[in-house]
């Protein structure tokens, strides 16, 4: 009998997606639009504030949608890091035996969170642009790091060949994991006092090196220099980015925190005893006892954090930062009209990210869960 | 940002009403929905706009925006109050009248050939036409557009100055960066705090920006204007009758300045006047208005709620403005404007 029921509920669904997509395209047809991709290769002819892959103005639509995704990928992926440090200290400081730290977390955590994410960014927003100087008498660090109301200028690597570049760090960074990884598990098979930073950072730093000197790749450092209205060379990060990525580290590492200081809390108090009669010290209970079994209970709703963290940072588009929202769904529609493609395309980048970001926390959390003998 | 949100919900609702409603739309179709409402939904710009639409504390909607729409009001329902004034920045204009959100969008939208061909509005005529400068600073030092090589400019996102900005500075091999906020008072307030260096748009909004931002001598005008833009109300293109009405509505207007009607004058040259092109006008000869599918006293109403079209200018932007805006080439065919109406006949 119950599949009669799941069968009619599928035949409305059918129906329903039936008129609402021939609604859409009779409408369409009334005002005279018509639906198609092929705006994606027009010129958009507007220039754009902050981009990491290259783009001017006479560059196309998949242009500038690839300069959103990246855009949004870069606060999301700054946030969460941030965040994340931030939470960690927070939630652990809230469980504190110190008296003072404990109620300054719990305040910090109490009026953070009751704040809404918005009113953060243009706080932010708004105070990092009246606080801070015009680029004729920026802040200077040292002659290379300057700062000023036209954002953050640092000084940036430039190379004939940045292709290169990057790969190699990669290499050199997956290769320095994966050397102390194999180290640090040789050294805990084995029982022998094994120093695995060390080596490891000489891989990170020697393989771009190598890779650099053996292919005779130009690298110089450009640092930030005052030429008429703004600084030129060097990388800049403009304001809108700083206060975007302030404001979100600050206001999700509220809940991080809470996180984090109950999935510590979850842990049984036997256990903290227990260490603490085999002789651990404070931060051996932590780091061997606490922690490992608090991530289990951390993963699931730290995984939920980090999609919120991707959502908000649509509100970018309040202050100006060009996100996937603000240039895609923003000006490209206005520029084109093409609302519906837009807007699904928009839709899909962020469900393809947040499945991507599932997935990563579903593999760690595979990897820590407890291994029955 | 309470009206940045709002307008962000009703767009959101507009665009899921197109999506799952039905609505065959016909000739006559939108002047119908009008009267049975009997309110007219106007676009108009956010409602801080000094000189295009204001919002003052007593809750009264100001502007020039603001004035076309009381006279296409009095012309179709005979009442210049009947309106549900909708703040629109740029970014959702077009599509808040594309999903029937509005019926009239009467914001400072300039006639391009994409927004005419691909987003399948009309412009029925043009009640501006202004240039895209760019103010800057006197303490900056700046004489000319030329030297603003590595300029932060700001901009309205979604503009089509936004789009002359980039074509400009391609065109003289210069740079710039361009501080893309999405609203004409956000931009104001990036200018004033320094974030950028010069701001980029149309005279009049940058004359409102001065008069908003104090010390008009601390501001200049640099003397390159980088476009020429035909601004007027917009509309649907399905609906060929309301077209005509707010066509002619802003005929009526420009008309009646040549013919020296104004908001005093109007009833008495209506009773006493000779002149048939007069008569004409305010419906005392002929029947314009019922060929129309409005009252005879359609002209005669829009007149008698905003004055003719100088009247119009004066009021909102020109010498009796705190903007004293340059009548220009606003001014009507026979006094060097561009300003003309085609006959009333």
């Amino acid at each position: 009998m119950g599949w009669v029921f799941q069968a009619l509920l599928v035949v409305a669904l059918a129906w329903v997606a039936h008129v609402a997509i021939g609604n859409l395209y009779d409408n369409l047809a009334a005002r005279g639009l018509k639906l198609g991709f092929d705006f994606l290769w027009q010129e958009a002819g507007f220039e754009i504030a902050f981009h990491l892959v290259p783009y001017t103005s006479s560059d196309n639509y998949w242009r500038v949608f690839l300069v959103g995704i990246t855009n949004t990928l870069l606060v999301t992926a700054v946030a969460i890091v941030f965040s994340t440090i931030l939470g960690f200290t927070i939630g652990i400081a809230q469980l504190s035996g110190n008296w003072a730290v404990s109620r300054a977390a719990r305040i910090y955590v109490e009026i953070v969170r009751n704040l809404p994410q918005l009113l953060h960014i243009l706080i932010w927003y708004n105070v990092a642009l009246r606080a801070l100087p015009a680029p004729r008498v920026a802040i200077g660090v040292g002659d290379m790091v300057y700062l000023s109301n036209r954002g953050v200028f640092l000084p940036a690597l430039t190379s004939d060949r940045p292709g290169l570049l990057v790969i190699a760090i990669l290499i050199a960074v997956i290769a320095a994991l994966a050397l102390f990884r194999s180290l640090t598990s040789y050294a805990e098979r084995t029982g022998r006092a094994v120093n695995a930073w060390l080596p490891s950072l000489a891989v990170l730093v020697l393989l771009p090196v190598l890779a650099v000197a053996l292919t005779g790749t130009q690298v110089s450092v450009s640092l930030p220099q005052l030429k008429g209205f703004n600084f030129i060379g060097g990388w800049a990060l403009v304001p809108e980015l700083t206060a975007l990525v302030f404001a979100m580290a600050i206001y999700n590492a509220a809940f991080i925190g809470e996180l984090v200081r109950a999935s510590i809390e979850a842990v049984s108090k036997g256990q903290r005893e227990a260490a603490a009669a085999l002789g651990f010290g404070w931060w051996w209970t932590l780091r061997f006892i606490v922690i490992p079994q608090a991530v289990r209970v951390l993963l699931p709703p730290l995984s939920n954090q980090y999609l919120n963290i991707l959502k908000g940072s649509s509100l970018a588009v309040a202050i100006g930062y060009p996100d996937l929202v603000g240039v895609f769904t923003g000006i490209s529609i206005n520029q084109t009209g093409r609302a519906i493609e837009i807007v699904g395309m928009t839709m899909a980048v962020y469900l393809a990210i947040s499945l991507l970001i599932g997935a990563l926390i579903n593999l760690f959390n595979h990897m820590t869960r407890i291994v029955e003998r | 940002m309470l009206g940045y949100l709002r307008n962000k919900w009703t767009l959101a609702a507009g665009c899921v009403l197109a999506a799952v409603t039905v609505a065959s739309a016909e000739n006559g179709d939108t002047q119908k929905s009008i009267k049975a409402r009997g309110l007219l939904n106007c676009g108009v710009s956010s409602g801080v706009q000094t000189g295009m639409s204001t919002l003052d504390s007593a809750a009264k909607w100001n502007g020039f925006e603001v004035d076309f729409c009381r006279a296409v009001a009095a012309a179709v329902l005979g009442d210049a109050e009947k309106i549900k004034f909708v703040p629109l920045e740029i970014k959702t204009a077009f599509a808040t009248l594309q999903s029937g959100g509005i019926d009239l969008l009467a914001r400072t939208a300039t006639h391009t050939f994409v927004r005419d061909i691909e987003l399948n509005v009309a412009w029925p005529g043009a009640y501006l036409y202004d240039s895209q400068g760019f103010l800057a600073k006197k303490s900056l030092g700046v004489k000319s557009a030329k030297e603003l090589d590595g300029a932060s400019i700001c901009v309205s996102a979604g503009s089509n100055y936004e789009l002359n900005l980039a074509d400009y500075f391609r065109k003289n091999g210069l740079k710039f960066t361009p501080v893309a906020a999405n609203s004409r008072d956000q931009n104001e307030k990036n200018l004033e705090t320094g974030r950028c260096d010069v701001y980029a748009n149309v005279l009049s909004a940058l004359a409102g920006a001065v008069s908003k931002l104090g010390k008009p001598d601390d501001w200049v005008v640099l003397p390159e204007l980088i476009s020429m833009e035909p601004i007027g109300p917009v509309v649907r293109k399905d609906d060929s009758r309301f077209r005509d009405i707010v066509g002619w509505t802003l005929n009526a207007l420009i008309a009646a300045e040549e013919l020296e009607i104004t908001q005093a004058n109007v009833e008495k040259l209506k009773a006493s006047s000779t002149s048939p092109e007069v008569q004409r006008l305010l419906g005392v000869t002929g029947d314009f208005g019922v060929k129309l599918g409005l009252g005879n006293d359609w002209a005669l109403n829009a007149i008698k709620a905003v004055g003719n079209y100088g009247e119009m200018f004066e009021r909102n932007l020109g010498n009796k403005s705190p903007i004293k805006l340059e009548r220009g080439l606003n001014n009507l065919w026979n006094n060097k404007g561009l300003m003309s109406s085609p006959l009333l006949r």
